[in-house]
């Protein structure tokens, strides 16, 4: 028989959250456009290291496949990205796998992103709307406005620009750039705006947008190509007017 | 009064908008979901949403969406259902709306319309190429809201087991289990909604996400619930073979001018246009997928001989389709590393949806008294074939009337006595129970190898084009496959986020469900919509003008089926063609 070409992994596993982390390898078998996802599949069905040796398959976290839910954002080569999207033809090996250690580590690559969620909570991330019963129609909007309204709303809360931002940590409490421009997306809404102060004096407090240390990290790294960077300096601007608002009306 | 109580399983966005619904009518609502409901699977629909909000100067009604719907589902559909959905479509986009959701908008900045396959309107409301991501975010957003309220407290990461009926035999309950502790639980309720969505992964390789399972509703089927046409599976003519999944191009590349084609003779062959010159690429899924079957399998003329052929839209000016299917073609970019707006996609057909389900009545009852179930997992609205942006629509909507009618069995005597202490302590140990004898399972079966074979075998037989004797070898395959399940062996043996043993529980169930979908086909011997028999090429309206009905028969683990009447009262059956314009009402 041929030799049979082979994918190799390097997995950090950790069984709890208060475990300490180890490393595993495996080989898997290679087949064109193979991406992480579908690798740590193929350990489900034979979950064998490299060395031979039995184990349990390894946990992690995913749904669509597709590069929409967000839920499978894994640090692959030392990068924070969705593993469903990182084909193994385009990572050099062998491919290094860890879980996001920005967030909590429930087991092997499954993290705890609740924070995220939370944070959408603070920012007011909704429109303030009576009911889901006939009002009035929704106002026309600037077809252009909405274009940028589209961008910012692909933002999947995925993960990879808190992982990769220097001042989100435990030195800081940053809620991140994700949550924050979420802000700037519900005040282009036509009566988003009307919650506009709100949201604005959310960023002001403690963890807000001046936490932020302009490192640009996140755009880098956003799977979606958000310009992150730019929405937050506007929202920094906003913050800035209103914070000087505030004091005037006193 | 005491207070109402509902527990909403799923969300999606069939279970988030009943969940908004029965927090407005003073409710509370425990919402228990996989994942957090921000990620659920309606976040892949691409294409768009209908509803007649007649703007583009073609005189569209929402009678005509209705007959578009009900003949596109081959007159299998309830009519007064669909023709309540039709009519409130208008009314959810402005709901969606005032939610802020970005839809794409024309130059004086409405809404803008976009074809869809089997209408000849446009029809189609969209937000670019991700429609489905963009409603459930809206969604998701009203329901924190609701949550920071403390009217919805969520469950994620929480799979639901079984309901728990009292001794009326009412739903008053569920069990489920933490998916990190792996601790279970049983839940009180005045009611329960399922809306846990599709069943595409028990075929293996399909277009959803890979907690479609229809894990839930097969647990819910063995405890007496019936399950209505669950033979008529969709075949999505335009997905991108893959090994992990098949990933979705939307039908919007055909309604925004992309053509169908492969070789014949050494000169592009548009197949699908000489085929039904009316519709031309735009025909409903099924006659596409067929025609890519036969043109494939029949004729051999696949591209290099391979199961695929051509979706191009490379005729198109790239700032047009940028704007209108940017996500989708990246995607396309990604996962095959070709540009489609320069050399044509190559695509095959790929399980995408399930129109049977749960049975339900018009307000979303199920056969067990205080369940209800909604969205994908019923069975209403789409008949044999479900036209493309029509379940974004049936999901909002079933959402609008699950909700509600949960709220009327909170306030009514029906609902008999709540669930004992006890009761719910034994419903838990009986979980409990299955569970520990998971993880001790040792036998030679790998649980995801057996799950492979299981999608193989669905695959082969019941999808496009269906044989009996055929069908008759599935279900022999796939009682030797609930035989193997009991031989599987487990190897995680811990109580810490053990998805090995919950997948292992799932897979007996979607095991379960494989049997109903193949002898339902097996049974009804006419070909429709998307159930289609070569042996039987006519539709049979005699004999199976009639909902499927598959109940659990637990000697014998296989159902058993029965057909019952129901309403077609507004729209006589006619002959469904697309190789003409559609005829009279
Ligand atoms: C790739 C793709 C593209 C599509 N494009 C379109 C389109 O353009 N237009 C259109 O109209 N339709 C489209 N569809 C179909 C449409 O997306 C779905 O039918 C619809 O979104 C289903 O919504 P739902 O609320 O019923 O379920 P889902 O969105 O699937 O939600 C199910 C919920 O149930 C939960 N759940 C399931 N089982 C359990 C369990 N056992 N325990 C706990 N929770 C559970 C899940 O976590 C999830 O929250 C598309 C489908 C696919 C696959």
């Amino acid at each position: 028989m041929s030799e049979q070409k082979t994918v190799h992994f390097i997995i950090e596993r950790q069984d709890s959250p208060d475990s300490k982390p180890y490393t595993e390898e495996f080989l898997v078998p290679y087949r064109p456009a193979l991406n992480v996802v579908a690798a740590l599949m193929e350990i489900q069905k034979n979950p064998v290291t490299k060395d031979g040796k039995k184990t349990t398959p390894v946990v992690w976290e995913c749904n669509c496949l597709e590069k929409v839910c967000g839920a499978c954002m894994m640090v692959i080569n030392g990068k924070a990205r969705q593993a469903c999207a990182t084909l193994v033809d385009h990572v050099p090996q062998p491919i290094h796998l860890a879980p996001a250690r920005t967030f909590p580590v429930i087991r092997d690559l499954q993290i705890d992103r609740s924070v995220m969620f939370e944070s959408l909570k603070r920012i007011q991330g909704w429109i303030e709307i009576d009911g889901s019963w006939e009002v009035n129609t929704a106002p026309i909007q600037n077809p252009y406005t909405a274009a940028t309204a589209y961008e910012i709303a692909h933002c999947m809360t995925c993960g990879c620009c808190l992982e990769a931002c220097p001042n989100v940590g435990p030195q800081s409490d940053f809620i991140g750039p994700a949550p924050t421009v979420q802000a700037y997306l519900f005040n282009l809404h036509p009566f988003g705006k009307f919650d506009k102060e709100k949201r604005l004096n959310s960023l002001m407090e403690k963890g807000g947008i001046t936490s932020c240390g302009n490192s640009q990290n996140c755009v880098q790294v956003c799977p979606k190509n958000i310009k992150l960077t730019t929405y937050l300096a506007q929202l920094n601007r906003d913050v800035n007017k209103q914070a000087l608002k505030n004091i005037f009306d006193k | 009064m005491s207070k109402k109580n509902i527990i909403v399983v799923g969300g999606g966005l069939s279970g988030l908008m009943a969940t908004i619904k029965i927090c407005e009518a003073g409710g509370e609502v425990k919402l228990f979901s996989y994942c957090p409901v921000k990620r659920s699977h309606s976040l892949c629909a691409q294409g768009g949403i209908n509803a007649c909000m007649n703007t583009k100067g073609q005189n569209d009604t929402t009678w005509e969406h209705f007959d578009d719907t009900v003949y596109g589902g081959d007159f299998l559909a309830d009519q007064t259902a669909v023709k309540g959905m039709c009519e409130t479509a208008p009314k959810l986009i402005k709901m969606f709306d005032r939610m802020g959701v970005p839809f794409t908008r024309t130059a004086e900045g409405a809404l803008d319309l976009r074809n869809f396959g089997g209408q000849k309107n446009k029809r189609t409301v969209f937000a670019g190429s991700t429609t489905g991501q963009q409603l459930l975010y809206a969604l998701d957003e009203q329901v924190r809201k609701w949550e920071v309220k403390g009217k919805v407290n969520k469950y994620e990461f929480w799979e639901f087991i079984k309901i728990i009926k009292n001794d009326k035999k009412v739903c008053r309950g569920i069990v489920a289990q933490n998916m990190n502790s792996m601790e279970i639980e049983a839940f009180r309720a005045d009611a329960v909604i399922l809306a846990t969505g599709g069943p595409g992964v028990i075929f293996g390789r399909c277009t959803a996400s890979t907690i479609c399972n229809g894990s839930a509703v097969s647990a819910v089927y063995q405890q007496g619930a019936e399950i209505g046409n669950s033979e008529f599976i969709q075949i999505h003519p335009t997905a991108i073979p893959g090994s992990d999944k098949n990933r979705l191009m939307s039908e919007a590349c055909r309604g925004e001018g992309g053509r169908i084609w492969t070789y014949k003779d050494g000169k592009p062959w548009y197949f699908l246009e000489t085929m039904y010159p009316a519709y031309g690429n735009l025909v409903p899924r099924d006659i596409a997928a067929r025609a890519i079957y036969d043109v494939c399998v029949n004729q051999g003329l696949g591209i290099n001989g391979e199961n695929r052929v051509y979706l191009d839209l490379s005729h198109i000016p790239a700032e047009y389709l940028e704007r209108k299917l940017g996500g989708i073609l990246e995607m396309y970019s990604e996962f095959v590393g070709d540009d489609p707006r320069k050399v044509p996609m190559q695509i095959y057909p790929s399980v995408h949806y399930s129109m049977g389900g749960i049975w339900v009545d018009t307000k979303h009852n199920t056969s067990i008294p205080a369940l209800l179930a909604s969205g994908e997992c019923d069975y209403q609205y789409h008949g044999a074939n479900r036209l493309g942006a029509n379940s974004l629509l049936s999901a909002a909507y079933s959402g609008t009337i699950s909700g509600p009618e949960a709220i009327r069995w909170s306030e009514s005597d029906d609902i008999g006595d709540e669930l004992t202490d006890e009761q719910l302590a034994a419903a838990k140990q009986e979980c409990v129970d299955e569970f520990e004898n998971i993880i001790n399972m040792n036998g030679k079966e790998n649980a995801h190898k057996l799950h492979h074979e299981l999608g193989d075998l669905m695959n082969r037989y019941c999808t496009i084009v269906r044989v009996n004797k055929e069908l008759d070898f599935c279900m022999g395959e796939l009682k030797k496959i609930l035989a193997r399940w009991s031989d599987i062996g487990v190897n995680d043996k811990g109580h810490w986020a053990n998805q090995e043993a919950m997948f292992v529980r799932q897979l007996r169930n979607m095991i379960l469900y494989a049997m109903v979908i193949c002898k339902a086909a097996r049974m009804r011997d006419e070909s429709r919509g998307a159930h289609y028999k070569p042996e039987f090429p006519n539709r049979d309206d005699e004999k199976f003008l009639k909902t499927t009905i598959a109940s659990y028969d637990p000697e014998t683990h296989e159902p058993k089926i029965t057909y019952r009447e129901f309403d077609h009262s507004l729209i006589k059956p006619r002959p469904r063609r697309y190789d003409v314009a559609k005829g009279g009402k």
